[in-house]
């Protein structure tokens, strides 16, 4: 990897919630960079906490401990009115494009509302003229400028979730499960958008997803996450190709592919379903669930090390 | 099963949302069909149709026949199919979060099925029940808790307990697992497809995903605008050289983890407005194949055994497998 110096970077991060029934632990001491123009994927299954992290990175959750730094600078130490500024070099697009935009503004509003509220261009004129360009951007027709949300479809409701992302010339999105909500015909025409975008625009994506096909396609690098914690981390075709972590190879194995299989064919489904993230003992979290698991796996952390080069695993199987 | 020219329409705000167009299929026993589409390609419409099921006030069959076991679905009367519903037909639905009842325990739901259909002695109901928790992987001691108590996975397992109470000929599954994680998934078709050799139930499994037909079912069904535009066998929507043009889009939509393409080949465009479908070939203003016959003229199937393909592209081109 190129010595370059990353455009994020969080460090033991860590988000907990407190419950009436313990602490949960949703982000718990994880530590991601990404490079200018990439793009991260972070991959796991419902309540591993990937969402938490997407939305704490960009200060909508206040972390309980750990550091972000944005272009190198730590936002989370900075005063407000400066980290403001900074935030809006970092957008995010939401998940379900039924929910995430308001039903009573017009597409046009929707779209100006981050400049409005930013005081990003100066005259109406601009402004007008910046919403026409970003509908034209994310391939809008002009004749919905003042329709409403609910005459819109999904895959271009979404198209409205990336104008608005992108109004404010971010440097960086954090991209929440983008296309989950879509069909897949619908799901391609948006993931090509936002590849086209990253090479327009020089866009950096935290690309948040439990859909292991559209992660591979779009990112650079992936983590996969299980309970708050990243447990392998690795260049995206060497996952698929020497996945290393149980957890891992579980998942990959549980994707059904749209080719048929040899007759005969019997997947190796891992038994038993994701424990409680509150208070969790120390020692691995997949360890109930994991075939391999041994005496070494419980009791205490543990830690994500470099097993081969780019390719971290939080695993006792490759110790030496 | 024989489903002839059936035709479904809903009238919504006067006017009149056309779900299902002259559909017409064929299904032998212990087979396993998928039904594959889109959102708004009329599936879900179509199982409940099957089952007489939809809503009365603005539901309809305009005509066709479902012919089950040599009887007539269309003709029979809501307490006929209150009989068939449950016993010979039952139905899987998409969501096990909402498809529960819970004030219940998921013991006294499975119980429900069985007391209405089977006519058996109470101690061999509270058998069969614990019975039916175990085929699909549950503790039989868990039937006297309510589903809160229950995980997602754990949930779809008891609504399929439910469903198979009463050995049903035909069972309908509609996205069995799309609400539930990929590990989770895995662990429910595994079940499914053990359950299926063990009872010798034919399967309608419903689902967008084209990955979970191809490791499940026998028959595939690829549905488009209300109309099923492909049907074969799962050799010839997958390995086949022919395919509808919507079929090809589908699969060229879908990101492949086994190779690196740089960009997806999506279908352009979005699903024709059912309440005004496009004259001709439903496809046509999507289809990256279309002719001038195909804006003004319905296709017709051309088939090679049991391959049907609903599309002018092969009119004049026979449909054969290399």
């Amino acid at each position: 990897m190129q010595v370059q110096s990353p455009l994020l970077e969080t460090r033991n991060l860590k988000k907990f919630f407190t419950t009436p029934s313990g602490r949960i632990h949703a982000v718990d001491d994880i530590s991601l960079r990404i490079n200018k123009g990439k793009t991260l994927g972070v991959v796991g299954e419902s309540g591993c906490g990937k969402s938490t992290l997407g939305r704490t990175v960009l200060r909508l959750l206040e972390p309980d401990s750990g550091e972000i730094f944005f272009e190198g600078e730590n936002i989370l130490h900075i005063h407000k009115s400066e980290a403001r500024k900074k935030l809006r070099d970092m957008q995010i697009i939401f998940q379900d494009p039924y929910a995430s935009l308001n039903p009573r503004m017009t597409i046009s509003d929707i779209i100006l509302e981050p400049m409005k509220i930013n005081r990003f261009l100066p005259t109406t004129k601009d402004l007008d003229d910046r919403v026409n360009e970003l509908m034209q951007i994310v391939g809008l027709a002009p004749r919905l400028y003042n329709a409403y949300p609910h005459e819109l479809d999904g895959g271009r409701r979404q198209r409205v979730g990336v104008a608005r992302a992108l109004s404010l010339t971010p440097k960086f999105i954090v991209c929440d499960e983008p296309v989950s909500a879509l069909d897949v015909s619908i799901q391609a025409q948006i993931l090509n958008l936002m590849m086209d975008l990253q090479d327009k625009l020089d866009l950096t994506y935290l690309f948040i997803t439990h859909n292991l096909s559209v992660v591979k396609h779009i990112s650079d690098e992936i983590m996969v996450m299980y309970l708050g914690q990243c447990i392998e981390w690795t260049i995206s075709d060497e996952l698929f190709r020497n996945p290393l972590h149980p957890y891992t190879k579980a998942l990959l194995d549980a994707i059904p592919i749209p080719h048929l299989r040899e007759p005969g064919f019997k997947r190796k489904s891992i038994k038993g379903e994701l424990t409680s993230p509150i208070d969790p003992p120390p020692g691995c979290r997949f360890a109930v669930r994991c075939p391999y698991a041994t005496e070494a796996c419980s009791g205490k952390d543990i830690p994500l090390r470099e097993v081969e080069t780019n390719h971290k695993v939080a695993c006792v199987l490759f110790d030496k | 099963m024989k489903i002839h020219n059936l035709k479904v329409v809903y009238s919504a705000d006067g006017q009149i949302v056309h779900a299902i167009n002259n559909i017409s299929l064929n299904m032998k026993k212990g087979e396993t069909l998928g039904l594959v589409g889109e959102t708004g390609a009329g599936k879900t419409t179509l199982a409940l149709t099957l089952l007489k099921l939809l809503p009365k006030q603005n539901g309809r069959i305009l005509e066709g026949s479902i012919l089950f076991q040599g009887h007539d679905l269309i003709q029979a009367t809501e307490a006929d199919m209150r009989l068939i519903r449950g016993s010979q037909i039952s139905m899987i639905f998409q969501d096990p979060m909402s498809s529960l009842n819970p004030v219940l325990t998921v013991g006294e739901q499975i119980a429900e099925a069985i007391k209405l259909h089977m006519d058996l002695p109470k101690d061999q109901v509270e058998k069969r029940v614990e019975d039916m928790l175990q085929l699909v992987g549950i503790m039989a001691s868990r039937k006297n808790d309510y589903p809160h108590q229950f995980s997602g996975g754990m949930k779809q397992r008891v609504v399929i307990a439910i469903a198979l109470a009463c050995e049903p000929d035909l069972l309908l599954a509609d996205e069995p697992t799309t609400a539930l994680d990929v590990t989770i998934q895995a662990q429910i078709l595994d079940m499914m497809q053990e359950l299926k050799d063990k009872i010798q139930t034919s399967i309608l499994l419903i689902t967008h995903d084209l990955g979970i037909v191809a490791e499940f079912c026998d028959k595939v069904a690829i549905m488009y605008a209300g109309e099923i535009v492909e049907y074969g066998t799962a050799k010839d929507i997958y390995e086949g050289t022919f395919n509808h043009p919507y079929t090809e889009g589908l699969f060229g939509s879908i990101p492949n983890i086994y190779s690196t393409t740089e960009r997806l080949n999506p279908i352009e465009g979005l699903m024709p407005d059912p309440t005004n479908l496009p004259s001709g070939c439903k496809f046509h203003p999507r289809c990256p194949k279309c002719m001038d016959i195909c804006q003004s003229e319905q296709p017709l199937f051309y088939r090679n055994q049991e391959h049907a393909i609903q599309c002018h592209f092969y009119a004049h081109r026979e449909v054969r497998e290399e």
